[in-house]
């Protein structure tokens, strides 16, 4: 006899919130993507080992007891498999949600993503509304296959949507918003922060989403903007209390939180501001996103700038895996603070 | 003349079908065929937009292996996704001629919108699913579509067709295994018309067959005369009811000929001038499937003629309202990127440039 998934107990893993508890950034998708799963019966989940296993970072664990094999699909190793079945699912009115075990695999899905999901809308196919989600970024000596932060290579797909939060509240409230929505909305999830005792929070209880292409606004200040995301704003944090403290210098914070479509507004409201921009990201400089954000910049709001834009990124390599190389490689909280000096100095 | 009676006792019409059915099919094969006869016709007067892609000695297969689902047009019935040459199942399965000139001609009330050219176009009511041009990649959607009917537990089947080139893709492959270990309800046809392109189907793989494929899925196989449609019905609807009865995923393999080149452009010097005609004049699926109606009493001439005649007149009506339809609103290239309205336009087609309205 079925039993309703309602009914039964929640497990604790994911009552941490109705408990009042504070939760990781981890503990805030797997609690945004369980109560999506019990409001809404089109969704279901689709990925390598999320099943009995819980998936490689565990955030799927439980799920396969509490909803069944059919919502929660151990698929084979086929990218390009269960992308496409998920646009398949999506047409026929499910909402699925597809873990990338690490998001460097998305790669293997290309196609299907940027040919077939991005554009089935636009084409006539109708609406996809599914979720691409996984652990990006680095910082935790993964390697190049195990620490790519893959936004670049899908912002320049119109169709898609792609978001990438930096707290557990905006976590939560963004995995429920890409569920809801009506179209394919990559969501990357830091695997450094997923974890990071300092971003424990407590979450409100009752249901909340946060909209997909709003920026906001983590640190005010009238000195200078940082436009960043991910992982790097907690960095630039660390680098705007240096420069508060020995610069005497007030940055302001602006966490993109989506990607795409990039919040033009936010950004430029900015800008007019504090009159200087450093846009900080992790991914490689050549080709990532500082460089539309600046063009939009220009575009928007060039009489207000009194410096030149600049930006913190990554150098133009694959990700190295050995601590000294990693960490070169990688935008430091140290790279933030000189730039943001050169940008005050100018 | 003397009264002959009866002049042969009909043989009993195989796989169920009755003589309404078997005509029905007829009608669908002759419209295929006439349908892209006049699509070369209108691209010959550069009526048409883009590329013109014939299925020309395919239809029979085509049409016979959709004739096996079950078609409503209220978004219960099977689904299929078609390839480039699937006109005909397009066509069964409840696609309409006007639909398809229009969407030759890129007009703005076209499926697509003008979005998508030739038949790249879906309706879920009717329950097909428009190709992308990477081939391959409808396998994997039409394994997630029947997905759902495991789900939610609908007794509906899936049809997806893919060419002998594209069962090469790394698409194909995930897709089909995907299906079969999930034991989707879902039949994939292997259309293997020898040709890929300019490539045989020789230099496409070393397996001695494309069914011989199946084993490596765990799925069922079968194999059958592409151009025999009355064999292709039975071996689809085999295909189908398993699917139905939820013994999951079928490929079958259906042997027909390719006579036209790729494209329209393609002259097809690559292939053997005597091998075309051998296959036009000796196994012509209509010409065979003409034989075996009125060959085994199930159809009389009469009867296919008059069919001929309304697909002439339907054909004629059908390019005059297509040819009548405005092309697209160049405002619409817009238009339904995402559900979120419409993109920006280019600042410098503004009445005032304005960059800051980028």
């Amino acid at each position: 006899m079925a039993t309703a998934t309602k009914r039964r107990a929640k497990p604790e893993h994911v009552s941490l919130t109705a408990q009042g508890k504070p939760v990781t950034l981890l503990e805030a998708i797997r609690e945004g993507l369980w109560e999506e799963m019990e409001r809404d019966p089109s969704v279901f989940l689709m990925g390598e080992d999320i099943g009995a296993y819980g998936g490689a970072f565990k955030v799927t664990e439980g799920m396969l007891d509490a909803f069944g094999p059919l919502r929660v699909v151990d698929t084979p190793i086929s990218e390009i498999g269960f992308t496409g079945a998920a646009a398949g699912a999506a047409h026929m009115g499910m909402r699925p949600v597809v873990e990338m075990q690490f998001i460097d695999f998305i790669a293997c899905a290309y196609d299907m993503i940027t040919n077939y999901v991005a554009t089935s809308r636009y084409r006539g196919s109708g609406a996809v509304p599914m979720v691409i989600r996984g652990p990006s970024g680095g910082y935790v000596r993964g390697g190049p296959f195990h620490s790519q932060n893959p936004e670049a290579a899908f912002f320049h797909t119109p169709g898609l949507k792609i978001v990438y939060p930096s707290t557990a509240y905006d976590a939560k409230g963004l995995i429920k918003a890409a569920i809801r929505d009506d179209d394919p909305v990559l969501f990357f999830e830091h695997k450094w922060l997923y974890r990071r005792p300092q971003l424990r929070e407590v979450l409100p209880q009752e249901d909340y989403t946060v909209p997909i292409g709003k920026a906001r606004t983590h640190r005010e200040g009238k000195d200078l903007t940082i436009v960043t995301y991910a992982a790097l704003v907690h960095k630039s944090q660390e680098a705007a209390e240096v420069l508060e403290k020995e610069d005497g210098l007030d940055v302001e914070i602006i966490d993109l939180r989506t990607i795409l479509p990039l919040d033009d507004d936010a950004i430029v409201e900015s800008v007019k501001k504090t009159n200087r921009l450093l846009i900080v990201h992790e991914d490689t400089r050549t080709g990532g996103i500082a460089g539309e954000i600046a063009m939009r910049v220009s575009e928007k709001a060039f009489e207000w700038l009194d410096a030149p834009i600049q930006r913190v990124t990554a150098i133009d390599a694959p990700i190295p895996y050995s601590p000294p190389l990693e960490d070169y490689f990688l935008p430091q909280t140290d790279d933030v603070v000189k730039a943001a000096r050169w940008l005050a100095n100018y | 003349m003397a009264n002959r009676s009866p002049a042969k006792r009909a043989a009993a019409i195989p796989h169920g079908l009755g003589r309404a059915e078997l005509l029905e099919m007829y009608r669908l094969v002759r419209l295929t065929r006439s349908l892209e006869e006049k699509l070369e016709l209108l691209f010959k007067q550069s009526k048409v937009v883009g590329g013109l892609f014939r299925s020309l000695g395919q239809e029979g297969e085509s049409v016979a292996s959709a004739f096996a689902l079950r078609r409503r047009d209220d978004g219960t019935g099977d689904m299929l996704s078609p390839l480039i040459r699937n006109l005909g199942s397009m066509l069964t399965i409840g696609a309409r001629p006007v639909e398809v000139v229009r969407q030759y001609m890129a007009k703005g009330d076209s499926p697509a919108r003008g979005k998508e050219l030739n038949i790249h176009f879906t309706d879920y009511r009717r329950g097909f699913i428009g190709q992308i041009s990477p081939l391959g990649d409808l396998v994997p959607v039409m394994a997630g579509v029947t997905l759902t009917f495991r789900q939610r537990g609908e007794d509906r089947v899936g049809m997806v067709y893919i060419g002998d080139g594209a069962t090469s893709t790394g698409a194909f492959h995930e897709g089909i295994n995907l299906a079969a270990v999930q034991r989707c309800p879902l039949v994939v046809i292997v259309e293997n018309n020898g040709w890929a392109y300019s490539t045989p189907t020789r230099m496409q793989t070393a397996a001695k067959s494309f069914a011989d494929k199946a084993a490596g899925y765990g799925a069922a196989a079968d194999r059958v005369d592409g151009n025999d449609m009355l064999a292709v019905y039975g071996a689809a609807k085999k295909a189908v009811d398993r699917a139905r009865a939820g013994e999951g995923v079928t490929l079958l393999q259906v042997d027909t000929y390719r006579r036209r080149g790729h494209a329209q452009h393609d002259a097809q010097t690559y292939m053997d001038p005597a091998e075309i005609e051998r296959w036009a004049t000796g196994n012509d699926p209509i010409d065979r499937y003409v034989a075996a109606l009125t060959g085994n009493g199930w159809a009389r001439p009469e009867e296919l003629a008059e069919i001929d005649r309304a697909i002439d007149g339907e054909l004629d009506e059908a390019v005059a309202e297509a040819e009548a339809s405005p092309l697209p609103e160049p405002e619409e290239a817009r238009a339904d990127v995402t559900g979120d309205g419409p993109v920006a336009g280019p600042w410098y087609r503004l009445d005032t440039p304005d960059p800051t309205k980028a």
